[in-house]
């Protein structure tokens, strides 16, 4: 425990380091997110103008946010020391033995086991996730949008103006947020059960007792959703431009005299969108409900059968229940899944058709391929980041409805 | 009656065909224009020409403006080490939530199931400015770490696989001697194949699929990009007429791996959808 301690020490002095070395000049500037802005000078000897760094806002907010975790891990670590230190004068008090270091490191594979194991995943995710999104979550309180782009411009704090922009103020961003945040529900309720009673329905016929090479045709269907989604749904969206195949293939059968708007018309894009996202989700769920008619308990049909149920009976009574009450918790992560369904959409329409009322954004937008034009096209972090946190919002209520109803989350070590 | 039966059966049959071709018309369409003569997206007329298989001899030798193969290269590189580490993480995680109790750790996982419900864009700049400041951006390093720094979050089917172990193989192990650390290499991994496999083709095929994180991350160092992001950029407007035919053969060649594993992992995609629910 002596050379655990010793451990704990060096990890501090190193955050010691770390903080004041490379932490301080960037914490220091915390509250304002820096003063200096990016200048240029005339240099008279020269005759050239330099640029005179200023301070850059988004590194500031970047590393205080490091910093933080740092100083958090800081006291943690002291806490362990003192822990550890009262543990030792206790067992020196009793007269026990104080563990060997060794001892220490063979309880981490056992009784502290989780500590090992959990070790590397936890860094990863407060690096790689919690780190980020809270930066990202700090960005929405912030004006860091294409006007105030770091290192040439400082953004600051701005308090609550993003949230309240998007819900009362703007009026552009309040119409494209509700306009937005419509469609968004329509095309999940739309998708989610679309694809629900349709794959089911494939499932059913599929599994009907006539019906023969029964893994060949799933086998069949799910070729389609196995193609990578970037490839199938380029391929498509190219089919559907005013030159591309569907309309080429119709004007040579005279169906039609002048090339549809697929993709350029409010309603038939949205149409569209929906009609293809049927080609990609209903194997999905066919194959889902597929393993679910295979696992029903044979003999609840054998007693429905000597209770003189007919066969339309026994689907109402036993599968359709049974079916749903299976399914009922993926239903939902499917419909949040479709809530956030960034490549059906990008990869389509890319939100288009353009409108010209909204705040770049399409008519066929999701808040998920909204949040994605703002942060990679126009840069404008702190309104991504705002919507960001409002979707996050849906699904979390959305999820924890769910998680709190479904048996086998609370009832988990019942059938251990 | 026997021969309603065999009218439905028929029936039946012809209707699943059809459904069968519209579902596999945008596939036939795909290996098709791979073998077109012809350039250009947009051709009046549907059939080609004339077939070639020069689209895909070119992939492999015009790599002057797009080098498929070294994009091949590092989709393989980049996905076989995110696979391996995030297999082994989630695994790791799911065994620690499933069997091991400690005070934190009902904390953790709601912690990780609200983490879980942020959208992954919103974080990708910071993520791209973090691997910026420690040197890694534009390398594929970045592009393992951001796949697999990930892993602690999707333990959720790997735990309800462990959860079905019988916990009587844990306490006979215990009882011959064996510490937690055995049981979980001796004991629970061996004895969850399936969802070894599950986990680690899922990972695999990540990387091949994404092409996102790719544009954030690589931004124009078009050397290394992977074939998703590879192949995004043959059909933006700049280079569809040009690089059109060669994009399909491309998707081809990209797609028969990720089929193949596709069809392997169908049967615990349905175990993994239905675990939750089927015990409640």
């Amino acid at each position: 425990m002596i050379i655990l301690n010793c451990l704990y020490i060096i990890a501090e002095v190193l955050l010691a380091i770390f903080f004041f070395r490379f932490g301080l000049k960037y914490i220091s500037h915390f509250g304002t997110l820096g003063e200096n802005t990016q200048l240029k000078v005339w240099n008279e000897e020269l005759q050239i103008y330099e640029r005179k760094t200023g301070d850059n806002s988004m590194l500031i907010l970047l590393f205080s946010v490091f910093t933080i975790a740092a100083i958090i891990l800081f006291i943690w670590i002291l806490c362990l020391i003192v822990k550890n230190i009262r543990k030792m004068i206790q067992l020196n008090k009793k007269g026990e033995h104080i563990l060997s270091f060794k001892e220490v490191l063979m309880d981490l594979l056992d009784g502290k086991f989780h500590i090992t194991l959990l070790a590397a995943p936890m860094i990863t995710l407060v690096l790689f996730t919690l780190l980020p999104i809270i930066f990202m979550v700090l960005i929405a309180f912030t004006n860091f949008d294409s006007s105030h782009q770091p290192p040439g411009e400082l953004f600051t704090w701005t308090g609550l103006t993003n949230v309240t922009d998007v819900f009362l103020g703007n009026s552009t961003k309040t119409h494209t947020f509700f306009g937005i945040l419509g469609w968004t529900v329509l095309w999940a309720i739309l998708a989610t059960f679309t694809n629900y009673i349709l794959g089911m329905l494939l499932a059913i016929l599929i599994n009907h007792k006539l019906v023969k090479f029964k893994k060949m045709w799933r086998t069949l269907f799910i070729i389609s959703i196995a193609i990578p989604q970037f490839v199938s749904l380029l391929l498509i969206s190219r089919a559907l431009e005013p030159a591309g195949a569907v309309n080429a293939a119709l004007l040579k059968c005279g169906i039609i005299h002048s090339p549809l708007p697929f993709l350029t018309n409010t309603t038939l894009a949205r149409i569209c969108v929906v009609v293809i996202n049927m080609w990609i989700g209903i194997p999905y769920t066919m194959m889902t409900f597929s393993g679910v008619l295979m696992n029903i308990p044979a003999e609840l049909y054998e007693s429905a059968e000597i209770d003189g149920a007919g066969v339309l009976q026994s689907f109402i009574s036993i599968t359709l229940p049974y079916m749903i009450f299976i399914t009922a918790p993926a239903t939902i992560t499917t419909f949040v899944g479709n809530i956030n369904n960034f490549n059906v959409i990008y990869l389509l329409t890319a939100g288009g058709p353009f409108a010209l009322d909204y705040y770049q954004a399409g008519k066929t937008d999701l808040l998920v391929t909204w949040l994605y034009k703002l942060t990679v096209d126009q840069h404008d972090y702190a309104l991504a980041s705002t919507i960001g946190i409002f979707i996050f919002m849906i699904v979390s209520i959305a999820s924890l409805t769910v998680y709190n109803h479904i048996g086998s989350v609370k009832k988990e070590d019942m059938f251990q | 009656m026997k021969r309603h039966k065999k009218m439905v059966s028929i029936g039946l049959h012809a209707f699943l065909t059809l459904l069968a071709i519209i579902w596999l018309i945008p596939v036939f369409w795909l290996v098709l224009s791979s073998f077109r003569a012809e350039k250009g997206a947009y051709t009046s007329n549907l059939w080609p020409r004339s077939f070639t298989f020069d689209n895909y001899i070119r992939l492999f030798t015009d790599t002057r403006l797009f080098n498929f193969p070294r994009w091949f290269i590092n989709t393989l590189f980049v996905a076989v080490c995110s696979c391996l580490i995030t297999t082994i993480l989630t695994l790791m995680v799911a065994y620690v939530y499933s069997r091991l109790r400690f005070r934190t750790r009902k904390g953790l996982m709601n912690v990780s199931l609200i983490l879980g419900m942020f959208p992954g864009f919103m974080s990708m700049i910071a993520i791209y400015h973090f691997m910026k400041a420690i040197g890694l951006d534009q390398t594929l390093l970045a592009l393992i770490l951001v796949y697999s720094g990930g892993a602690a979050l999707n333990y959720y089917i790997a735990k309800g696989f462990f959860d079905t172990i019988p916990r009587s193989l844990d306490e006979a192990a215990r009882i011959d001697g064996a510490n937690r650390h055995i049981i979980f290499w001796k004991i629970i991994l061996p004895n969850s194949k399936p969802i070894v496999v599950n986990t680690a083709i899922n990972a695999f095929i990540a990387p091949w699929v994404d092409f996102i994180f790719v544009s954030v991350i690589m931004k124009d160092n078009y050397d290394n990009y992977t074939v998703a992001k590879g192949l995004y950029t043959m059909v933006d407007k700049a280079n569809i007429f040009e690089y059109y035919t060669s994009f399909c053969a491309g998707a081809v060649l990209v797609s028969i791996p990720i089929v193949a594993l596709f069809i392997r992992l169908q049967k615990y995609y349905v175990s993994g959808v239905t675990a939750g629910a089927s015990k409640g």
